[in-house]
């Protein structure tokens, strides 16, 4: 066994801890890789193109609304969600965000996951509306705004991913369903999706009510 | 037949074009090395197919080291001037159009098999998104009378918003990819089954769970960290000795491999890609946001999968 690759993962760590830029890091990690596992450097270079023209729908997702979305910003989107959203007397910051974590879980669950994401959702939404209602509750300082938007990209992430894996035809049931029967365990898919929901709700609660306490300090800051 | 890699041209085009308005563009203080970025990134989209993989793998680097070295300035923003527009509330349209068109065509092609003869089902939301952005692009327009160049013009603003973080997920991605095949992978596996055999099922749970978390926060993916801490913890230990349930076991380590993915820069496209899309100071301020969910969910995931799998 070659443990040499490992080297690999030292850098990654070690380039994190230090807060190296982290495309260095990877640059790093990619070529240390390589070497340690004895590739030559054509072959190395062969394998991060090869890797590269695999990955390619990744940024896909990212890169494809932002002509939509840049346009619809320059034309006034984020004040209109500002100006609707405001229009709800009731409307915090803490149950904007609680809302939006349950839709975004829910849907997630059913499957539904592009309904929602950073570059479609967050920026031209969520986020202005979360930074309208919180301008409503006290006056936020330059933290507490940096804080609200955070928290706005956070709560897609958490309701993305605890939602996501209760459904069972989403790629993790099926990669967890095919390590366990490759080990010679049979498993029903569905079981596996049923046992997530535990964690799903512990998670939607715990998220909660972080978010209700952010909101309850934002109105109290006030005075 | 009609899948994901129909739209890499597309896309393609789209970055060149922004590679030749940043060139074309005699104020840009990066111009010449953000212009050779977007070209070579538009150019793996639209001939990659074509070129020897160790090109493609000889632009990477470069353009790695581009967008490493900060030379991926962006042009001073005059502060979004707002286009006056009567268009209003509608803005809302093509904005929602975007999910609900990818959705419903998601959602046709996996129920209609004529569809799916169309359109590859297994790349078919990809597909669907790229069939709503075109459908939602020409309604913006129409809405907002400006020309295609113009869209082309916002989506080098909010590319170039994003810096270096723009290509991290990918080269997160082949990183991953290149530590599968050097066997990164089997050598952990190999190093967590040399642990001498654990007697208690609460120790056996918490270093699985940890393992899991800690490991996805190295890889950055916790479909890369599953296979391989299961393998050498999770089926052996806990399955094997201690007679845990599979399902138990698999879906929540699963979870503890999510607790740690809200908490590593590795998952550069949910941590750091939002941070700098929202335009915050701290490119770590999702992730600090996020550790206060993370940290005691996984706790809770260890007493659900104690209490739960036994």
């Amino acid at each position: 066994m070659n443990y040499w690759p490992f080297l690999g993962i030292a850098v990654v760590v070690i380039g994190f801890v230090l807060r190296f830029n982290p495309v260095i890091v990877v640059f790093a990690a990619l070529i240390t890789t390589g070497l340690s596992a004895l590739l030559s450097p054509i072959e190395l270079l062969a394998a991060i193109g090869t890797a590269f023209l695999k990955t390619r729908s990744l940024p896909l997702i990212l890169f494809l609304p932002l002509a939509i979305i840049g346009l619809l910003e320059r034309h006034g989107l984020k004040q209109q969600a500002q100006q609707l959203i405001t229009r709800i007397k009731s409307a915090t910051v803490g149950r904007l965000l609680i809302t939006y974590l349950a839709v975004r879980e829910l849907s997630a669950a059913l499957g539904l996951t592009s309904l929602g994401g950073h570059p479609q959702m967050v920026r031209p939404l969520i986020a202005p509306m979360a930074e309208a209602l919180a301008e409503q509750q006290t006056k936020l300082t330059e933290a507490q705004r940096e804080r609200v938007k955070a928290l706005a990209a956070a709560t897609d992430n958490v309701g993305l991913f605890f939602g996501e894996d209760v459904f069972v035809a989403f790629g993790a049931v099926v990669l967890m369903h095919t390590v366990l029967v490759e080990s010679g365990i049979a498993v029903d898919p569905l079981h596996i999706a049923l046992w997530g929901l535990p964690t799903a709700f512990a998670a939607f609660v715990l998220h909660s009510v972080r978010l209700y306490r952010f909101d309850r300090q934002l109105t109290r800051s006030r005075r | 037949m009609i899948s994901s890699t129909s739209l890499y041209p597309v896309l393609g085009l789209i970055l060149l074009v922004v590679a030749w308005l940043i060139a074309a563009d005699r104020q840009h203080p990066s111009r010449w090395s953000s212009s050779t970025f977007w070209a070579l990134y538009g150019l793996i989209f639209l001939i990659g197919d074509w070129l020897p993989p160790a090109l493609i793998g000889a632009f990477v680097l470069l353009m790695a080291l581009v967008a490493g070295t900060g030379r991926l300035k962006r042009p001073v923003e005059p502060a979004v001037e707002l286009t006056a527009s009567n268009s209003g509330r509608w803005l809302f349209g093509p904005a929602l159009l975007l999910p609900v068109v990818t959705l419903l065509g998601a959602v046709l092609v996996s129920q209609i098999p004529e569809l799916a003869a169309v359109i590859d089902p297994s790349s078919a939301t990809l597909v669907c998104l790229g069939l709503a952005c075109a459908i939602a692009f020409g309604w913006t327009l129409l809405l907002t009378k400006e020309s295609p160049v113009q869209g082309v013009r916002e989506q080098q603003r909010l590319l170039e918003a994003m810096g270096f973080a723009v290509i991290l997920p990918q080269l997160l991605a082949v990183l991953g990819l290149l530590f599968n095949q050097s066997g990164v992978g089997k050598g952990i596996a190999e190093l967590v089954s040399q642990l001498p055999l654990l007697d208690s099922p609460l120790i056996a749970v918490v270093l699985y769970c940890s393992a899991m978390a800690l490991f996805t926060v190295i890889m950055g993916n916790a479909f890369a960290a599953f296979p391989v801490i299961t393998a050498g913890i999770g089926i052996p230990i806990l399955m094997g000795v201690h007679q845990a349930n599979p399902a138990v076991v698999a879906a929540i380590g699963m979870f503890c491999g999510y607790c740690g993915t809200l908490m590593t820069p590795m998952a550069a496209n949910f941590n750091l890609v939002p941070a700098l899309l929202l335009g915050l100071r701290d490119q770590h301020a999702v992730i600090r946001a996020q550790l206060g969910t993370a940290l005691p969910l996984l706790f809770i995931n260890m007493l659900l999968m104690y209490q739960l799998a036994f």
